[in-house]
Protein backbone atom coordinates (compact mmCIF):
# COMPACT_ATOMS: atom_id res chain seq x y z
CA UNK A 1 0.00 0.00 0.00
CA UNK A 2 1.31 3.43 -1.12
CA UNK A 3 2.35 5.72 2.09
CA UNK A 4 -0.82 8.29 3.07
CA UNK A 5 0.15 12.03 2.65
CA UNK A 6 -0.39 13.77 5.38
CA UNK A 7 -3.46 15.08 4.26
CA UNK A 8 -5.01 11.73 3.79
CA UNK A 9 -3.68 10.62 7.58
CA UNK A 10 -5.50 13.75 9.12
CA UNK A 11 -8.74 13.01 7.19
CA UNK A 12 -8.85 9.50 7.86
CA UNK A 13 -8.20 9.94 11.53
CA UNK A 14 -11.29 13.09 11.19
CA UNK A 15 -13.38 10.27 9.77
CA UNK A 16 -13.09 8.27 12.86
CA UNK A 17 -14.87 11.10 15.51
CA UNK A 18 -18.12 10.64 13.83
CA UNK A 19 -20.04 8.59 15.46
CA UNK A 20 -23.19 7.42 14.62
CA UNK A 21 -26.79 9.05 14.44
CA UNK A 22 -24.56 12.61 14.67
CA UNK A 23 -25.41 15.99 13.36
CA UNK A 24 -22.41 17.29 11.73
CA UNK A 25 -20.79 20.61 10.14
CA UNK A 26 -18.08 20.48 7.84
CA UNK A 27 -16.24 23.41 7.09
CA UNK A 28 -15.40 24.38 3.55
CA UNK A 29 -11.74 22.37 2.10
CA UNK A 30 -10.35 19.43 3.52
CA UNK A 31 -12.99 18.80 6.17
CA UNK A 32 -15.72 18.26 3.41
CA UNK A 33 -13.65 15.36 2.37
CA UNK A 34 -13.89 13.82 5.68
CA UNK A 35 -17.68 12.78 4.66
CA UNK A 36 -16.16 10.71 2.08
CA UNK A 37 -14.91 8.23 4.49
CA UNK A 38 -17.31 7.46 7.13
CA UNK A 39 -16.74 4.52 8.83
CA UNK A 40 -18.84 1.44 8.20
CA UNK A 41 -22.41 1.32 10.10
CA UNK A 42 -21.99 4.91 10.86
CA UNK A 43 -24.66 7.13 9.18
CA UNK A 44 -24.61 10.98 9.92
CA UNK A 45 -26.58 13.75 8.81
CA UNK A 46 -24.90 16.70 7.55
CA UNK A 47 -26.01 20.91 7.94
CA UNK A 48 -24.90 23.28 6.00
CA UNK A 49 -25.37 26.60 7.35
CA UNK A 50 -27.02 27.94 4.55
CA UNK A 51 -29.94 26.69 5.37
CA UNK A 52 -29.94 22.36 4.71
CA UNK A 53 -29.97 19.64 6.71
CA UNK A 54 -29.34 15.95 5.38
CA UNK A 55 -26.82 17.17 2.51
CA UNK A 56 -26.00 15.01 -0.68
CA UNK A 57 -23.61 13.72 -2.92
CA UNK A 58 -22.80 16.00 -6.11
CA UNK A 59 -25.63 16.23 -8.61
CA UNK A 60 -24.90 14.30 -11.70
CA UNK A 61 -24.10 16.17 -14.62
CA UNK A 62 -26.87 18.27 -16.25
CA UNK A 63 -28.75 18.21 -13.10
CA UNK A 64 -27.42 20.99 -11.31
CA UNK A 65 -29.76 23.18 -9.41
CA UNK A 66 -28.90 27.17 -8.61
CA UNK A 67 -31.25 26.98 -6.23
CA UNK A 68 -29.45 23.70 -4.14
CA UNK A 69 -26.02 24.71 -2.88
CA UNK A 70 -24.01 24.06 0.06
CA UNK A 71 -21.93 26.70 2.25
CA UNK A 72 -19.08 26.45 -0.29
CA UNK A 73 -21.13 27.83 -3.25
CA UNK A 74 -21.30 23.86 -4.47
CA UNK A 75 -23.70 22.55 -6.52
CA UNK A 76 -25.26 19.60 -4.13
CA UNK A 77 -28.40 17.74 -3.99
CA UNK A 78 -30.96 16.51 -1.02
CA UNK A 79 -31.72 13.20 0.38
CA UNK A 80 -34.66 11.65 1.90
CA UNK A 81 -35.49 12.67 4.98
CA UNK A 82 -33.91 16.73 4.33
CA UNK A 83 -34.89 19.49 5.52
CA UNK A 84 -34.43 23.28 4.32
CA UNK A 85 -34.67 26.10 6.49
CA UNK A 86 -33.56 30.29 6.73
CA UNK A 87 -30.18 30.98 7.87
CA UNK A 88 -31.38 32.59 10.93
CA UNK A 89 -33.12 29.41 12.33
CA UNK A 90 -29.97 27.41 10.65
CA UNK A 91 -27.85 29.27 13.11
CA UNK A 92 -30.74 29.04 15.80
CA UNK A 93 -29.78 25.06 15.64
CA UNK A 94 -25.69 25.72 15.94
CA UNK A 95 -26.47 28.46 18.40
CA UNK A 96 -28.79 26.65 20.56
CA UNK A 97 -26.77 23.23 20.77
CA UNK A 98 -28.56 21.13 18.34
CA UNK A 99 -25.46 20.34 15.94
CA UNK A 100 -23.07 17.68 17.63
CA UNK A 101 -20.02 18.60 15.86
CA UNK A 102 -18.24 20.43 13.28
CA UNK A 103 -14.74 19.99 11.87
CA UNK A 104 -12.71 22.69 10.74
CA UNK A 105 -9.74 23.73 9.42
CA UNK A 106 -7.22 25.77 11.26
CA UNK A 107 -4.38 28.23 10.70
CA UNK A 108 -3.34 28.60 14.73
CA UNK A 109 -4.45 27.01 17.44
CA UNK A 110 -3.17 27.71 21.00
CA UNK A 111 -1.95 25.69 24.01
CA UNK A 112 -5.40 26.55 25.64
CA UNK A 113 -7.56 25.47 23.01
CA UNK A 114 -7.70 29.11 21.11
CA UNK A 115 -8.56 29.01 17.02
CA UNK A 116 -7.46 31.60 14.83
CA UNK A 117 -8.93 30.40 11.52
CA UNK A 118 -10.57 33.80 9.43
CA UNK A 119 -8.06 36.17 9.17
CA UNK A 120 -4.62 37.47 8.21
CA UNK A 121 -3.79 40.53 8.76
CA UNK A 122 -2.39 42.21 5.84
CA UNK A 123 -4.44 40.58 3.18
CA UNK A 124 -7.59 40.38 2.12
CA UNK A 125 -9.70 39.68 4.60
CA UNK A 126 -12.80 37.98 3.92
CA UNK A 127 -14.91 37.45 6.77
CA UNK A 128 -15.32 35.04 8.94
CA UNK A 129 -18.68 33.68 7.54
CA UNK A 130 -20.20 31.26 9.82
CA UNK A 131 -16.79 29.73 11.80
CA UNK A 132 -17.27 31.80 14.56
CA UNK A 133 -20.78 30.89 15.30
CA UNK A 134 -20.21 27.19 15.06
CA UNK A 135 -16.50 27.64 16.98
CA UNK A 136 -18.85 29.14 19.76
CA UNK A 137 -21.74 26.79 20.01
CA UNK A 138 -21.22 23.24 18.32
CA UNK A 139 -21.71 21.02 21.55
CA UNK A 140 -17.94 19.65 19.81
CA UNK A 141 -15.46 21.40 17.63
CA UNK A 142 -12.74 19.52 16.07
CA UNK A 143 -10.20 21.25 14.09
CA UNK A 144 -7.77 19.38 11.19
CA UNK A 145 -4.92 21.15 10.52
CA UNK A 146 -0.91 19.89 9.33
CA UNK A 147 1.40 20.21 12.32
CA UNK A 148 3.82 23.12 11.09
CA UNK A 149 3.10 25.50 8.03
CA UNK A 150 4.62 25.38 4.75
CA UNK A 151 8.02 27.17 6.30
CA UNK A 152 8.56 24.17 9.11
CA UNK A 153 6.84 26.79 11.97
CA UNK A 154 4.66 25.66 14.50
CA UNK A 155 0.97 26.13 14.03
CA UNK A 156 0.51 25.20 17.67
CA UNK A 157 1.65 27.90 19.83
CA UNK A 158 1.22 29.49 22.99
CA UNK A 159 -0.24 31.72 21.99
CA UNK A 160 -2.28 32.52 18.74
CA UNK A 161 -0.59 35.68 17.01
CA UNK A 162 -3.21 35.78 14.18
CA UNK A 163 -6.65 37.40 15.36
CA UNK A 164 -8.96 34.70 17.20
CA UNK A 165 -11.85 33.01 15.12
CA UNK A 166 -12.77 31.40 18.80
CA UNK A 167 -11.03 31.41 22.85
CA UNK A 168 -11.22 28.02 24.10
CA UNK A 169 -12.76 26.74 21.73
CA UNK A 170 -11.36 23.57 20.64
CA UNK A 171 -12.34 20.38 22.17
CA UNK A 172 -9.73 18.13 20.14
CA UNK A 173 -6.92 19.01 17.60
CA UNK A 174 -6.02 16.90 14.74
CA UNK A 175 -2.92 17.03 12.91
CA UNK A 176 -0.74 14.19 10.71
CA UNK A 177 1.89 14.02 14.15
CA UNK A 178 -0.75 13.78 17.28
CA UNK A 179 -4.12 14.37 18.33
CA UNK A 180 -4.64 16.56 21.25
CA UNK A 181 -7.48 17.18 23.72
CA UNK A 182 -8.37 20.42 25.14
CA UNK A 183 -9.48 20.47 29.01
CA UNK A 184 -10.13 23.09 31.62
CA UNK A 185 -7.30 25.03 29.52
CA UNK A 186 -4.88 22.71 29.18
CA UNK A 187 -3.60 20.43 25.80
CA UNK A 188 -3.06 16.97 26.37
CA UNK A 189 -1.59 14.85 23.88
CA UNK A 190 -3.55 11.72 23.48
CA UNK A 191 -2.35 9.81 20.08
CA UNK A 192 1.01 10.01 18.30
CA UNK A 193 1.58 9.10 14.96
CA UNK A 194 4.14 5.80 14.12
CA UNK A 195 7.23 6.75 14.00
CA UNK A 196 7.03 10.25 15.60
CA UNK A 197 8.50 10.77 19.06
CA UNK A 198 7.18 12.45 21.86
CA UNK A 199 10.27 14.51 22.00
CA UNK A 200 10.24 15.34 17.97
CA UNK A 201 6.48 16.75 18.77
CA UNK A 202 7.55 19.10 21.49
CA UNK A 203 10.38 20.52 18.93
CA UNK A 204 7.77 20.75 16.41
CA UNK A 205 5.24 22.26 18.99
CA UNK A 206 5.01 26.14 20.08
CA UNK A 207 2.53 25.44 22.99
CA UNK A 208 2.87 23.37 26.20
CA UNK A 209 1.05 20.05 26.08
CA UNK A 210 0.89 17.10 28.81
CA UNK A 211 0.66 13.53 28.75
CA UNK A 212 -1.03 11.52 30.84
CA UNK A 213 -0.53 7.73 31.22
CA UNK A 214 0.04 5.86 27.84
CA UNK A 215 -0.23 7.42 24.31
CA UNK A 216 -2.26 5.81 21.88
CA UNK A 217 -0.98 5.40 18.67
CA UNK A 218 -3.14 7.51 16.59
CA UNK A 219 -4.99 5.62 13.74
CA UNK A 220 -5.79 6.12 10.71
CA UNK B 1 -54.45 47.17 -1.22
CA UNK B 2 -52.52 46.60 -4.55
CA UNK B 3 -49.51 45.19 -3.86
CA UNK B 4 -48.59 43.62 -7.58
CA UNK B 5 -46.30 45.95 -9.78
CA UNK B 6 -45.41 44.89 -12.94
CA UNK B 7 -41.93 44.69 -13.09
CA UNK B 8 -38.66 46.03 -10.74
CA UNK B 9 -37.72 49.41 -12.39
CA UNK B 10 -41.62 50.03 -10.71
CA UNK B 11 -41.74 48.53 -7.59
CA UNK B 12 -38.18 50.81 -6.96
CA UNK B 13 -40.05 53.68 -8.62
CA UNK B 14 -42.78 53.50 -6.04
CA UNK B 15 -40.87 52.37 -2.82
CA UNK B 16 -38.97 55.53 -3.38
CA UNK B 17 -35.45 53.96 -3.45
CA UNK B 18 -32.53 56.77 -4.01
CA UNK B 19 -29.06 58.01 -3.42
CA UNK B 20 -28.18 57.01 0.63
CA UNK B 21 -30.26 54.00 1.06
CA UNK B 22 -30.11 51.04 3.33
CA UNK B 23 -30.98 48.21 1.73
CA UNK B 24 -31.17 44.50 3.18
CA UNK B 25 -30.67 42.25 -0.22
CA UNK B 26 -31.00 38.80 0.26
CA UNK B 27 -29.07 35.62 -1.49
CA UNK B 28 -26.39 33.23 0.26
CA UNK B 29 -23.90 33.50 -2.38
CA UNK B 30 -25.82 33.84 -6.14
CA UNK B 31 -28.61 31.42 -4.75
CA UNK B 32 -31.23 33.24 -3.98
CA UNK B 33 -31.11 36.72 -5.03
CA UNK B 34 -33.11 39.16 -5.65
CA UNK B 35 -31.53 39.25 -9.59
CA UNK B 36 -34.44 41.35 -11.50
CA UNK B 37 -33.71 44.28 -8.38
CA UNK B 38 -30.24 44.23 -7.95
CA UNK B 39 -30.35 45.13 -12.05
CA UNK B 40 -33.07 47.97 -11.97
CA UNK B 41 -31.37 49.44 -8.72
CA UNK B 42 -28.01 49.49 -11.03
CA UNK B 43 -30.48 51.33 -14.01
CA UNK B 44 -31.71 54.27 -11.33
CA UNK B 45 -27.82 54.89 -10.85
CA UNK B 46 -29.27 55.56 -6.94
CA UNK B 47 -25.26 56.18 -5.40
CA UNK B 48 -24.01 56.06 -1.72
CA UNK B 49 -25.99 52.81 -1.36
CA UNK B 50 -25.63 50.79 2.37
CA UNK B 51 -26.17 46.81 0.96
CA UNK B 52 -26.78 44.31 4.07
CA UNK B 53 -26.29 41.06 2.00
CA UNK B 54 -24.16 37.88 3.30
CA UNK B 55 -22.09 38.23 0.41
CA UNK B 56 -21.54 40.73 -2.34
CA UNK B 57 -22.01 38.98 -5.49
CA UNK B 58 -19.11 38.28 -8.06
CA UNK B 59 -17.86 40.68 -10.45
CA UNK B 60 -20.75 40.36 -13.46
CA UNK B 61 -23.29 39.21 -11.49
CA UNK B 62 -25.47 39.78 -8.79
CA UNK B 63 -24.38 42.99 -6.48
CA UNK B 64 -20.91 43.03 -7.98
CA UNK B 65 -23.13 44.94 -10.71
CA UNK B 66 -23.40 47.52 -8.41
CA UNK B 67 -20.00 47.69 -7.35
CA UNK B 68 -18.89 47.97 -11.19
CA UNK B 69 -20.62 51.12 -11.32
CA UNK B 70 -19.74 52.54 -7.98
CA UNK B 71 -23.07 52.79 -6.40
CA UNK B 72 -22.31 50.97 -3.25
CA UNK B 73 -20.67 52.88 -0.34
CA UNK B 74 -20.74 50.24 2.59
CA UNK B 75 -21.42 46.88 2.44
CA UNK B 76 -22.74 44.81 6.12
CA UNK B 77 -21.73 41.15 5.10
CA UNK B 78 -20.22 38.19 6.89
CA UNK B 79 -17.99 36.92 3.74
CA UNK B 80 -16.77 39.34 0.55
CA UNK B 81 -14.00 39.02 -1.91
CA UNK B 82 -15.33 36.77 -4.47
CA UNK B 83 -15.02 39.58 -6.68
CA UNK B 84 -11.88 41.66 -7.77
CA UNK B 85 -13.51 44.62 -8.19
CA UNK B 86 -14.60 43.90 -4.53
CA UNK B 87 -11.09 43.76 -3.15
CA UNK B 88 -9.76 46.72 -5.53
CA UNK B 89 -12.58 49.15 -4.15
CA UNK B 90 -11.74 48.08 -0.45
CA UNK B 91 -8.58 48.17 -0.71
CA UNK B 92 -8.36 51.73 -2.18
CA UNK B 93 -10.33 52.86 0.54
CA UNK B 94 -13.63 53.50 -1.69
CA UNK B 95 -15.78 51.08 -0.05
CA UNK B 96 -16.44 50.39 3.59
CA UNK B 97 -17.06 47.32 4.82
CA UNK B 98 -18.47 45.67 8.30
CA UNK B 99 -17.93 42.58 8.53
CA UNK B 100 -20.08 40.29 11.16
CA UNK B 101 -20.66 36.57 11.68
CA UNK B 102 -23.25 35.03 9.62
CA UNK B 103 -24.96 33.70 12.65
CA UNK B 104 -25.22 37.09 13.99
CA UNK B 105 -25.89 38.55 11.12
CA UNK B 106 -29.11 36.38 10.74
CA UNK B 107 -30.24 37.11 14.03
CA UNK B 108 -29.96 40.91 14.23
CA UNK B 109 -31.65 41.34 11.11
CA UNK B 110 -34.19 38.78 12.19
CA UNK B 111 -34.57 40.66 15.44
CA UNK B 112 -34.78 43.99 13.27
CA UNK B 113 -37.98 42.05 11.71
CA UNK B 114 -39.63 41.11 15.43
CA UNK B 115 -39.25 43.98 17.02
CA UNK B 116 -36.55 43.16 19.63
CA UNK B 117 -33.74 45.64 20.36
CA UNK B 118 -30.43 43.84 21.04
CA UNK B 119 -29.66 40.21 22.29
CA UNK B 120 -27.00 38.59 24.07
CA UNK B 121 -24.51 35.73 21.90
CA UNK B 122 -21.85 33.69 22.39
CA UNK B 123 -20.43 34.55 19.03
CA UNK B 124 -16.71 36.14 19.11
CA UNK B 125 -16.90 36.95 22.65
CA UNK B 126 -12.92 37.70 23.39
CA UNK B 127 -12.06 37.94 19.50
CA UNK B 128 -11.43 41.08 17.94
CA UNK B 129 -14.68 41.40 16.65
CA UNK B 130 -15.83 41.52 19.97
CA UNK B 131 -14.04 44.48 21.06
CA UNK B 132 -15.51 47.28 22.71
CA UNK B 133 -19.08 45.42 22.62
CA UNK B 134 -21.01 45.20 25.95
CA UNK B 135 -20.65 42.06 27.35
CA UNK B 136 -22.72 39.85 30.16
CA UNK B 137 -22.45 36.62 31.92
CA UNK B 138 -25.10 33.91 32.43
CA UNK B 139 -24.83 30.57 33.59
CA UNK B 140 -21.28 31.12 34.12
CA UNK B 141 -21.03 31.88 30.08
CA UNK B 142 -19.51 35.32 28.92
CA UNK B 143 -22.29 37.16 25.99
CA UNK B 144 -21.54 39.62 23.58
CA UNK B 145 -24.67 42.27 22.80
CA UNK B 146 -25.16 42.68 19.51
CA UNK B 147 -28.04 45.22 18.12
CA UNK B 148 -31.08 44.97 15.64
CA UNK B 149 -30.27 45.57 12.63
CA UNK B 150 -32.62 47.88 10.74
CA UNK B 151 -32.90 49.02 6.84
CA UNK B 152 -35.54 51.12 5.17
CA UNK B 153 -35.49 48.62 2.60
CA UNK B 154 -35.16 45.02 1.45
CA UNK B 155 -35.07 43.46 -1.15
CA UNK B 156 -35.87 39.41 -1.56
CA UNK B 157 -36.81 36.88 -4.09
CA UNK B 158 -38.98 33.84 -3.37
CA UNK B 159 -39.93 30.73 -5.92
CA UNK B 160 -43.84 31.66 -5.50
CA UNK B 161 -45.87 34.29 -4.73
CA UNK B 162 -49.49 35.65 -4.73
CA UNK B 163 -51.04 38.84 -4.92
CA UNK B 164 -51.11 39.14 -1.24
CA UNK B 165 -47.36 39.02 -0.97
CA UNK B 166 -47.49 35.85 0.88
CA UNK B 167 -44.23 33.58 -0.02
CA UNK B 168 -42.97 30.26 -0.44
CA UNK B 169 -38.98 29.50 -1.32
CA UNK B 170 -37.15 26.69 -2.52
CA UNK B 171 -34.81 24.34 -1.44
CA UNK B 172 -31.68 26.46 -0.25
CA UNK B 173 -32.54 29.62 -1.97
CA UNK B 174 -34.24 31.04 1.01
CA UNK B 175 -31.22 31.55 2.92
CA UNK B 176 -31.55 34.92 4.40
CA UNK B 177 -34.76 36.39 2.33
CA UNK B 178 -37.45 35.41 5.34
CA UNK B 179 -35.66 37.98 8.01
CA UNK B 180 -34.97 40.68 5.11
CA UNK B 181 -38.24 40.54 4.11
CA UNK B 182 -39.56 40.89 8.18
CA UNK B 183 -36.82 43.59 8.59
CA UNK B 184 -37.36 45.58 5.93
CA UNK B 185 -39.44 49.02 6.58
CA UNK B 186 -40.43 48.66 2.64
CA UNK B 187 -40.00 45.07 1.17
CA UNK B 188 -40.23 44.55 -2.77
CA UNK B 189 -40.39 40.58 -2.87
CA UNK B 190 -39.66 39.32 -6.89
CA UNK B 191 -40.71 35.74 -7.22
CA UNK B 192 -40.43 33.44 -10.13
CA UNK B 193 -44.11 32.60 -10.25
CA UNK B 194 -46.73 35.22 -9.48
CA UNK B 195 -49.98 33.41 -8.28
CA UNK B 196 -53.55 34.66 -7.63
CA UNK B 197 -54.75 34.62 -3.96
CA UNK B 198 -55.58 31.35 -2.97
CA UNK B 199 -53.75 28.99 -4.69
CA UNK B 200 -50.65 28.96 -2.37
CA UNK B 201 -51.84 26.42 0.36
CA UNK B 202 -51.86 28.70 3.44
CA UNK B 203 -50.21 25.92 5.46
CA UNK B 204 -47.36 26.01 3.32
CA UNK B 205 -46.81 29.89 3.20
CA UNK B 206 -43.11 30.79 4.96
CA UNK B 207 -43.24 34.41 4.67
CA UNK B 208 -46.25 36.06 5.17
CA UNK B 209 -47.84 39.03 3.45
CA UNK B 210 -48.07 41.21 5.73
CA UNK B 211 -44.24 42.12 5.69
CA UNK B 212 -44.21 42.24 2.11
CA UNK B 213 -45.33 45.76 0.42
CA UNK B 214 -44.91 44.87 -3.37
CA UNK B 215 -44.46 42.17 -5.59
CA UNK B 216 -43.47 41.08 -8.97
CA UNK B 217 -42.94 38.17 -11.17
CA UNK B 218 -39.64 38.40 -12.70
CA UNK B 219 -38.93 36.84 -16.09
CA UNK B 220 -36.15 34.98 -17.54
CA UNK B 221 -34.12 34.69 -14.21
CA UNK B 222 -30.68 33.53 -14.97
CA UNK B 223 -29.82 32.01 -11.76
CA UNK B 224 -26.34 31.65 -12.25
CA UNK B 225 -24.52 28.36 -10.16
CA UNK B 226 -21.11 29.99 -8.87
CA UNK B 227 -19.49 26.70 -7.82
CA UNK B 228 -20.40 24.04 -10.52
CA UNK B 229 -20.04 20.87 -9.07
CA UNK B 230 -21.37 17.35 -10.27
CA UNK B 231 -20.07 13.23 -10.28
CA UNK B 232 -20.49 11.34 -13.26
CA UNK B 233 -23.87 9.52 -14.19
CA UNK B 234 -23.28 5.99 -13.44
Amino acid sequence: MPELSARDRIVLRAARELRDGMYVNLGIGMPTLVANHLPPGVNIVLESENGLLGIGPFPYEGDEDADLINAGKQTITELPGSAYFSSSESFEMIRGGHIDLTIMGGMEVSERGDLANWMIPGKMVKGPGGGMDLVASAKRVVIIMSHCNKHGEPKILKDCALPLTGVQCVSRLITEHAVFDFENGKMILREIAEGTTVDQLRKMTGGEFQTTGEVAKMQS
Amino acid sequence: MNKVVKDAAEAIAKAGIGDGAVIMAGGFGLCGIPEHCIAALRDTGAKDLTIISNNCGVDDFGLGLLLQTRQIRKMISSYVGENAEFERQFLAGELEVDLVPQGTLAERIRAAGAGIPAFYTPTAVGTKMGEDKETRDFNGRTYLMEHALHAEFAIVKAHIGDESGNLVYRKTARNFNPMMAQAGKITIAEVEELVPAGKIDPDHVHTVGVYVDYIFEGKNYEKRIEQRTTQPRP
